[in-house]
Formats: C-alpha cells, sequence, structure tokens
C-alpha cells in the first residue's frame, strides 16, 4: 500500500486514512502537520483496486462506516472525521 | 491541489454554476469560498476520473449504478442539511451556516457502509396493491431521490428543474 511519512515528533503509530479530493481529510492532515507529530497517510481513492480494499478493511475495522478521514491511534483508537479538538487533545497540542 | 486538464477558470466556472443552481433551487453553498473551490476540484477531478461528478468526500466505486447515491448533490444532502446544517462535505449548508450565525461541524456518515449497500428496498416497493384511488391516475409519478421534487408524466424529466438532479436520479413513486 502507498504509504506517504511525514517527520515530526514521535506520538506512537499514528495512521490517517484520507481521500485525495476531501476537503476535511486535507484540513485534518494540515492540522497533524501544524502540530508537528509524525504520521503516515494513504489516499485510498487512488490506489488499485486489491490495495484499495484491504485499505477499506483496514478502515473498517476501526470505523464500520468506512467514511473518511479515518485516523488510527496505535492501531487501537480512531478518530473520524475533522474533529479538531479531539485531535488537539490526543496530541497535547 | 491541482488536477490535471482543470484550470482555475474551469474551477471559477463550476463555482459561479453551482452557486447559481443552489441559489434557483432554494440551497446555500457554504460561504467559505475556497473551501467550496477545493471541493469543485474534487468534484472535477472525479468527473474526469470517473466520469461524473461522484462525492469529493466518500470513496467512489467508479461503476455508476453503485455510485448514484453519491453523485453531488447526493441523496442523503436534504436529511443532512435538515439535521446537521451542512451536507455531508459541508458544500450545502443551511440558512444559520450560510449566514455566519452558526459554524459548520463534522457530519456523521448517512449512507451505509460496504456491507449494506444494494440491499435496501425503496419505499416505493412497499406501497401495498389494491383498491386503492391513486391507481386511478391516469399518469405515474415520478420522484427525485436528491430533493424529493415530485411530478407525474410518462416519464421522469431529462433534469430536475428544482436540483439539476439527471433522469437516472428519478423513482417511481406512485
Amino acid at each position: 500500500m502507498a504509504v506517504e511519512h511525514v517527520d515530526g515528533k514521535n506520538k506512537g503509530s499514528v495512521m490517517l486514512y484520507a481521500l485525495s479530493t476531501c476537503g476535511w481529510c486535507a484540513k485534518t492532515k494540515d492540522l497533524l502537520r501544524e502540530l508537528g507529530i509524525a504520521f503516515d497517510y494513504t489516499f485510498v481513492d487512488l490506489l488499485d483496486g486489491e490495495e484499495q480494499n484491504q485499505a477499506m478493511d483496514a478502515v473498517e475495522k476501526f470505523n464500520p462506516s468506512g467514511s473518511f478521514p479515518t485516523l488510527v491511534i496505535d492501531n487501537r483508537k480512531s478518530i473520524v472525521g475533522f474533529k479538531e479538538k479531539e485531535i488537539r487533545e490526543v496530541f497535547g497540542g | 491541489m491541482t488536477v490535471s486538464g482543470t484550470s482555475e477558470g474551469d474551477v471559477d466556472r463550476a463555482y459561479e454554476t453551482l452557486k447559481k443552481d443552489a441559489t434557483d433551487g432554494g440551497y446555500r453553498l457554504n460561504p467559505d469560498a475556497e473551501f467550496v473551490k477545493n471541493l469543485i476540484r474534487g468534484l472535477l477531478k472525479n468527473e474526469q476520473r470517473y466520469g461524473y461528478r461522484a462525492c469529493p468526500c466518500r470513496l467512489a466505486s467508479g461503476k455508476k449504478e453503485e455510485d448514484l447515491d453519491i453523485v453531488c448533490p447526493c441523496d442523503y444532502r436534504d436529511a443532512d442539511i435538515d439535521e446537521h446544517g451542512a451536507c455531508y462535505c459541508a458544500l450545502y449548508v443551511d440558512e444559520a451556516i450560510a449566514g455566519g450565525t452558526r459554524k459548520v461541524a463534522p457530519v456523521p456518515e448517512r449512507r451505509p457502509p460496504r456491507s449494506e449497500r444494494g440491499r435496501k428496498t425503496a419505499a416505493v416497493h412497499t406501497i401495498a396493491a389494491g383498491p386503492s384511488p391513486i391507481f386511478a391516475l391516469p399518469l405515474p409519478v415520478w420522484r427525485c431521490k436528491v430533493c424529493g421534487y415530485l411530478c407525474a408524466r410518462e416519464q421522469p424529466p431529462g433534469i430536475c428543474p428544482v436540483c439539476k438532479a439527471k433522469k437516472d436520479r428519478f423513482e417511481r413513486f406512485i
């Protein structure tokens, strides 16, 4: 799966599942950059067939509605949607 | 974000058209023009890669028949504006948000998840048969799934006169 890495403060594993066309996904990515934390992201709409299916399975494990953005933290907690306050709280911003 | 083959002029033109159509149909666009233009870039990108303007905030399958409910404006817009003041993308908003007296908050996904799609049966199929005056109607009644517009004619119109949705978004209502 094509995953991009953004360098920053290590706050554990932070994975953002996003769409390249989605306004709230872009805002979420901008917020993570602003907070200066290290994270990975992937644009699920740009993945091919099987890779896209696998990414959707991963998203649905944490967010059954399969919506974007889905932010997965330490492989156990997720934040769905651009919930600015919650994201800031989690990363101590 | 730039989209190959899409100029800023295209985005501006699409913005003006969308704004006019929204206003004409009694809808309001998000007052943040830059945010709206970003969504329009997504809509134009989807039009290029899928052939139709799938919702930029949802994952389209690329198969139109599976994505009809999320072709913008989507089937869920009106219910989300009523309940949350904005559609899922916050492209369309209510008066309070358009006027700046209320802020947009994240809208939960109303579309059924992948595993449940295609299972829902349209309410129109559950209308009980039997002696009813509606079956004496001289013409079928068609309903626009986007805005609820109803019309009685042999075939649905090519374009919904209220919300501009295309013919394939109509269902037989009666």
